[in-house]
Formats: C-alpha cells, structure tokens, sequence
C-alpha cells in the first residue's frame, strides 16, 4: 500500500513537472518577437545632437500676449493642437502671471514690468521627470539627449502623469480632438481620445536638423541648445545673464530658464 | 451503449453543425486578393524624387505579409532609440513615416490600405490619429 502510493505521487510529480516545462516551452515559443524588418535603422546625418537639450525665454523680448500668441499659434498649428474652450482645454503653450508661473517666489514687492507681465510656459522637459517616475505603462519616457516624450500608442489615458507633473504641462483628451482642429496640418499627426499629450522639444524636427517652431516664431526671444555644451547659444545666455526656473525646488532639474 | 439511440443522433448533430464553415464554404470561390490602386508616376517624399511605380521600399510580397509589423519597428525605432530612418534592403534610405513616406505614395487610403483590411475583416487604429493625405481625405471633408 505505502509503496503504490509513492509510485503514485512520483509518477504524478514527474508528469506535472514535464507537462509544466511543455507549456513553457510552448510559451517561449508563442512569445518569441515577430519577424525582424530586413532593413536596418540609423539617425539622420542632418540630426541636431545634445547632451541635454534646454531652452532659455527672454522674458524682456517674450513679455506681450500678442507676440506670446503668435508663437503659441504657430505650435498650436503645426502639431495639430485642437482649440478646445473650456475646462477640457487641450495646450502644449500657454502664458501665465508671474506670481501663476514662480510660486516658489514670494517677493512682496515686484517691479511693475514684471508684476504686470505674462509669462510663457511650456513643458520644462525636466531632467528627472515626475511624469515619467509615475507613467505605469512606460508611455513617457526620456530620451538619451533629455526630451521628455509620449509614445501615444501605448498611452493608456490613467493621467498620473498629469497628477505628477507639478507645472501643468499635460492636456488630456477628453474627447476626439479633429473636429477641434481647424486647419489640419497634413505632415503631422493629431492624438487620439484618451491620451495625454504635452509639448515634445519638436523631437522629429531636431532629427531633421531643424530649431522647435516656437524658437523660430520667437523671432530670437527664445534659445534653445546643449546645455552640456559651454559654447551653446544657452549656456552663453545662462552665463550673461541672471535667470530663473519654475519651481526648482521641487528638485525636478526643469530645462527652460526664464531670463527675467 | 447506455441511451445510444439520443447520445448518438446527438453527437452527429453536433459535429455537423461545428464544421458548418466547412459545409457552407465548400465548392464556393477561391479567396482572390482584392484590386488594389498602386502609385504611378514621381513623387516626391522628404526632399527626394521616388519613381512611385517602380518598386516599394521593399519587395512587394514581403510588404504584404509584413508591413504591419515594420510598421511597429519603425515605431518603437523612432519612438525609443532616435532611429528616424531605415535602410532597406536594397540600400536606400527612407524616413521613418507612416504618413509622410508610405502614404506619400499610397495617398488614397480607400483605394490601397482598406482594400485588403476591409476584406479581411481587420480594423488598424492607424487613422486614429495619422492623418490620410488630403485630396482622398473624406474624414474631413
Ligand atoms: S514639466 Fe511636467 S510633463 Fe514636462 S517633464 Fe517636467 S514633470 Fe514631466
């Protein structure tokens, strides 16, 4: 009697321990990649390359919502960002109060000039990004040169991301956002309902050797360049003159500087 | 055989009815793939001149049975690695676009891209938020 069942449970062991490899060989197998392109991949020659991309505002040229919404239109435009009004706003560019944009700065007195004027904000791109820490999915990640981008198709709209971010870069689309798009631009793609979308450094434009589009409507009020790089347009900016950040203390390391 | 005379007229009626696609597409016609509109003429696609009727970036077969999953790794190339342009087989270098590479020369997505998906019943969310050349840009219109 002893014996037959240890015959039993061995035999049954030994069976479930094979049927257990089967399947995960099965599995390994079901799983393996899909077949791989011929071709290969590489970066455009024309590419803009930096050790950490970083932008520098001039608050004395950028300082009228006139010439802030031009620049504003002009992305708004070209990455087909819909005009949606109300709560359910959708922006990667937007201006704000001083006192809205540096609430770490609590100066009781200010000089008019900058006490009355906008601000220009936009995604800082920080170097360690909120966002990303939180992002479940790994739909926002940074790159190797320090942009902070969404990759839309994997975007599953939880918007901790937006919860995280503490500048209020993200939009989320609440609903299909073409029908708020009024001047299609066919070169670039909208977004769908259910994600979140922000500002992207114009990444693609980058890799064909092109400044964002808000630095060229800026007419040179904005600078953008490698801050890793002490000849860059912005670390010569940073070094000449005093600027701020948005909320460094937050410990975020935000890319834009703001000269005030 | 315990109630042989229900468990057997039941097992056949079964089994008749689970290879019903069988009986039903028995004798009909063969699966024919749909006509598709292919581009003709020049176009140009990120600054260069392509003879559009020539050949597509890669063998016409191969595209057929693998754009979907090239296009997933020009995705995830771009997206992830910076990778922004693919060297095909043959050489030649390509942007890596859905919109404006691929749909440069197959603009009319009516005629080309719904042809097969519609026939095989597959739905890509692709036009989701790429958008469809104007011109054939119904969604739009
Ligand atoms: S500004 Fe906000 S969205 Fe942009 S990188 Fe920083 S935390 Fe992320």
């Amino acid at each position: 009697m002893n014996s037959s069942r240890r015959y039993f449970l061995k035999v049954a062991g030994l069976s479930a321990f094979a049927l257990a490899g089967g399947a995960g060989a099965a599995m390994a197998a079901g799983s393996a990649p899909a077949p791989a392109g011929r071709g290969s991949y590489e970066a455009s020659e024309k590419a803009l390359k930096a050790g950490r991309w970083a932008m520098v505002i001039d608050t004395r040229k950028l300082n009228t919502v006139e010439r802030m919404r031009k620049v504003i239109d002009a992305c708004h435009k070209y990455h087909n960002v819909p005009d949606i009004p109300g709560t359910q706003e959708v922006k990667w560019l937007w201006d704000d109060t001083y006192h809205h944009a540096f609430s770490d700065e609590v100066h009781p007195v200010l000089p008019t000039r900058v006490e009355e004027s906008r601000f220009f904000m936009l995604c800082n791109h920080c170097e360690n990004p909120s966002c990303v820490r939180v992002c479940p999915v790994k739909a926002t990640y940074k790159t190797e040169q320090g942009l902070v981008a969404i990759d839309y198709h994997r975007c599953i709209g939880c918007r901790f991301c937006m919860a995280a971010c503490p500048y209020g870069s993200r939009s989320f689309n609440f609903q299909d956002p073409r029908p708020f798009i009024k001047d299609l631009n066919p070169a670039y793609p909208t977004r769908m309902r259910g994600v979140v979308e922000k500002c992207t450094f114009c990444a693609e434009r980058l890799e064909k050797g092109l400044l964002p589009v808000c630095v060229e409507a800026s007419e040179g009020a904005i600078l953008f360049g490698d801050l890793r790089d002490p000849d860059s347009v912005v670390s010569k900016a940073l070094a000449e003159n005093y600027s701020i950040r948005r909320k460094p203390s937050l410990g975020t390391d935000p890319g834009v500087y703001y000269i005030i | 055989m315990y109630n042989a005379k229900y468990v057997i007229p039941g097992l056949a009626v079964f089994v008749g009815i689970f290879t019903m696609p069988f009986w039903l597409n028995f004798g009909s016609e063969e699966y024919r793939y749909p006509e598709v509109a292919l581009p003709k003429g020049q176009i140009v696609i990120d600054g260069q001149s392509v003879d559009a009727g020539a050949a597509c970036i890669e063998p016409k077969e191969w595209m057929r049975a693998n754009h979907m999953s090239l296009l997933i790794e020009w995705r995830d190339q771009a997206l992830r690695n910076e990778k922004r342009v693919y060297v095909a087989s043959d050489g030649r270098k390509w942007e890596t676009s859905l919109q404006n590479t691929c749909m440069a020369c197959h603009g009319d997505k009516e005629a080309f891209c719904d042809k097969c998906h519609d026939t095989n019943s597959v739905n890509p969310y692709c036009w989701d938020c790429h958008v469809i050349p104007q011109g054939n840009n119904h969604e739009f219109e």
